[in-house]
């Protein structure tokens, strides 16, 4: 299975996404990330039970904080899929993909990009 | 302990939109335990200020900090050096915390990142509850425990009044009756008697109402050198 | 028990007659001849009239002032007060001027939590419940002192109500003792919440009759007729403390809409009419919500008319 996705996707592996904080989120963006999508496993799938759903809320929280701060509440996504779907998989980064580019560069990247002009 | 809430990020921004130099100070006392006022939410505060100042277009320094206790002026000093550097702090200890620290840099702008709700529990994860009203006269040792202050929605001390119903208070189904409660614990220790002797009035001068409070408690203060000793 | 006071209510209960005592609500505004209005309607068929102390806590004309218009009609009022808008130092003032107009009744009530009102955002008071406020009332009276210790020349002449709801939680038992706890303060008469339920109040009286708080209180059974089977459905489902039982329901059911507030009507006497046997019910305490001038034909029809002169 020879499945394509953008290579310009960077992936950070965590133990469980029940790991993944809200600062981490909000650090993506202010290092110029343009969007973050948190891929957990199946709801009711979690290894540590809850770790999937607590990541969920954070990732609500997020939007609402992009949202305020004037970057977007749609540049941040959660997804759930198992580690059996790479098919899913590589649907998921193409579609987030397709929705970031929709969306333009990241008001964070391009003030980013103009102080280092 | 103490309950605090985030404030809506908007009116944090609303406060400090014109300011570049910011400390976030937090405090790893009660707003840690209730993830209000902690490191972690510092943290977020402080990227979240970050992210909005840099969309903006403004140059901005956004600092994260927190001291073992805001409500203590030997922790408060420890951020001198930031405080300085800032040109306006935003405090997310607890209200007592954000004053002692605007008394202590009374030269800094200070604005206040939570909303400081009550004395209580944890309830569960995400659930805190209020316990205790701070009238400053216990009354639990004849209510079987549970406070009639801080538990009925009417604060009386002979109840329950005539809107508890099923074991719940009027205003709101959610809300257990806290004489309903009483009278259960009260049942339970074979203590029912007392509840039928009508309570006197309370006096509350040691609440609120007789005005802001200070407690003295000699027996903890500094000792006054003893004149006159042996080995003067 | 011998009377204490002027109050006409105290004195007929206390000949051993029934007392029958009604309720008015006072405008959500100004006028006040409304309040004159509603207490004609009634005048000739109660010994006292109630005024509601912002019920619900909806703003309404207070209770002291719709009180002092009644008195200078020839009614009796009962002034309704509850702790919750006003402290201490308010109340008792307002006792004050209240007996200086020769206002000889009052109603010690907690009142509704703010939250149902029409000013949900405002603070509540409550430094006294309403058995410190029963406290209150019958030190002013009996020692002639304020609360403070304050020694006046002239005292209240009261005589000092309270409300109970021998329907509200946590039980019968525990509705019984808290009677019994207002009538130690020092109430001593009583009007019930409305009464639907009637074997449970029947539990209640008995336990209050066993008790002896009959022998230091007059009890005055609450009765509120049902205007519609909605209004019915309505007591049943959201008023807090309220017990109407399945079968007062579906009597109204059977009957077409149309004839409801004559069934109701109809109700309300066989009820009266059932009360008056309880032993310990010494009185009646008509509210007919927003419908006074159905009070004569509920007092003719309970057989408490012509109202005794004393």
């Amino acid at each position: 299975m020879r499945l394509q996705y953008p290579t310009h996707i960077h992936i950070i592996k965590v133990p469980c996404t029940g790991r993944v904080d809200l600062f981490h989120l909000l650090q993506a963006f202010e290092q110029g990330a343009d969007g973050v999508f948190v891929a957990g496993c199946l709801e009711g799938d979690c290894h540590y039970m809850h770790g999937n759903l607590f990541a969920r809320k954070r990732v609500e929280r997020a939007k609402d904080i992009l949202a305020a701060t004037g970057v977007g509440r749609d540049r941040v996504e959660m997804y759930n899929l198992s580690a059996g779907q790479g098919t899913r998989w590589a649907e998921i980064c193409r579609e987030f993909d397709e929705r970031i580019k929709n969306l333009g560069p990241s008001p964070i990247r391009l003030a980013h990009d103009k102080k280092a002009a | 302990m103490i309950k605090a809430t985030p404030k809506p990020l908007e009116e944090i921004i609303n406060y400090v939109k014109d300011f570049n130099k910011i400390l976030v100070a937090g405090c790893d006392g009660c707003v840690t335990v209730c993830e209000a006022g902690g490191m972690k939410e510092a943290k977020v505060l402080g990227s979240a200020l970050r992210l909005y100042y840099t969309q903006a277009g403004k140059d901005h320094e956004v600092v994260e900090t927190t001291i073992t206790r805001q409500c203590d002026k030997e922790y408060l000093a420890e951020l001198k050096d930031m405080v300085e550097n800032a040109d306006a702090v935003i405090s997310i200890a607890c209200g007592c915390g954000i004053q002692y620290l605007t008394e202590m840099y009374n030269d800094k702008i200070v604005f206040p990142g939570v909303d400081t709700h009550f004395m209580g529990i944890n309830a569960d994860r995400g659930i805190f509850e209020e316990r205790c009203a701070g009238c400053g006269q216990c009354v639990l040792a004849s209510t079987g425990g549970i406070c009639p202050i801080a538990r009925c929605s009417k604060r009386m001390l002979n109840g329950p009044c005539g809107g508890s119903e099923a074991g719940k208070c009027e205003i709101s189904k959610d809300t257990p009756c806290g004489w309903h409660l009483i009278y259960e614990r009260l049942e339970k220790l074979g203590q029912v008697d007392s509840f039928t002797k009508p309570v006197d009035p309370k006096n509350w001068r040691t609440s609120r109402d007789g005005g802001p409070r200070v407690i003295i408690r000699e027996d903890l203060r500094k000792a006054e050198p003893q004149h006159g000793s042996a080995h003067s | 028990m011998e009377p204490r006071t002027p109050s006409k209510l105290e004195k007929i209960m206390a000949a051993g007659h029934l007392g029958v005592t009604s309720e008015v609500g006072p405008p959500r505004g100004a006028d006040g001849a409304e309040i004159e209005h509603k207490g004609h309607l009634i005048k000739d068929y109660v010994d006292a009239v109630n005024v509601t102390d912002n019920q619900t806590s909806v703003v309404r004309l207070c209770s002291l002032a719709s009180c002092i218009r009644l008195k200078q009609m020839g009614i009796e009022p009962v002034l309704q007060m509850t702790t919750r808008d006003r402290n201490r130092i308010a109340m008792q003032s307002d006792i004050l001027g209240a007996a200086s107009f020769g206002i000889h009744n009052m109603l010690c009530l907690t009142g509704d939590h703010q939250t149902f009102g029409d000013h949900p955002m405002s603070a509540n008071v409550f430094d006294l419940d309403s058995v410190q406020l029963i406290q209150t009332v019958k030190l002013m009276r009996d020692e002639g002192k304020l609360l403070s210790g304050f020694e006046m020349k002239v005292r209240p002449q009261i005589f000092i109500g309270a409300a109970e709801n021998p329907f509200a939680g946590p039980n019968v038992e525990l509705r019984a003792l808290r009677l019994g706890k207002k009538i130690a303060a020092g109430a001593e008469f009583i009007q019930t919440q409305c009464i639907y339920n009637i074997p449970k109040f029947k539990e209640w009286m008995k336990i209050a009759v066993d008790k002896g708080y009959t022998d230091k209180a007059y009890i005055m059974a609450g009765i509120t007729p049902f205007k519609s089977l909605g209004m019915a459905r309505y007591m049943k489902t959201k008023v807090p403390g309220m017990d109407v039982p399945d079968n007062l329901i579906d009597r109204l059911k059977g009957v077409p809409k149309e004839k409801q507030a004559e069934e109701g009507i109809k109700m309300a006497i066989e009820m009266i009419q059932e009360l008056k046997e309880v032993p310990g019910v010494r009185g009646f305490h008509i509210m007919a919500i927003e419908w006074e001038e159905k009070v004569p034909e509920l007092v003719k029809g309970g057989g408490l008319y012509p109202r005794p002169q004393v």
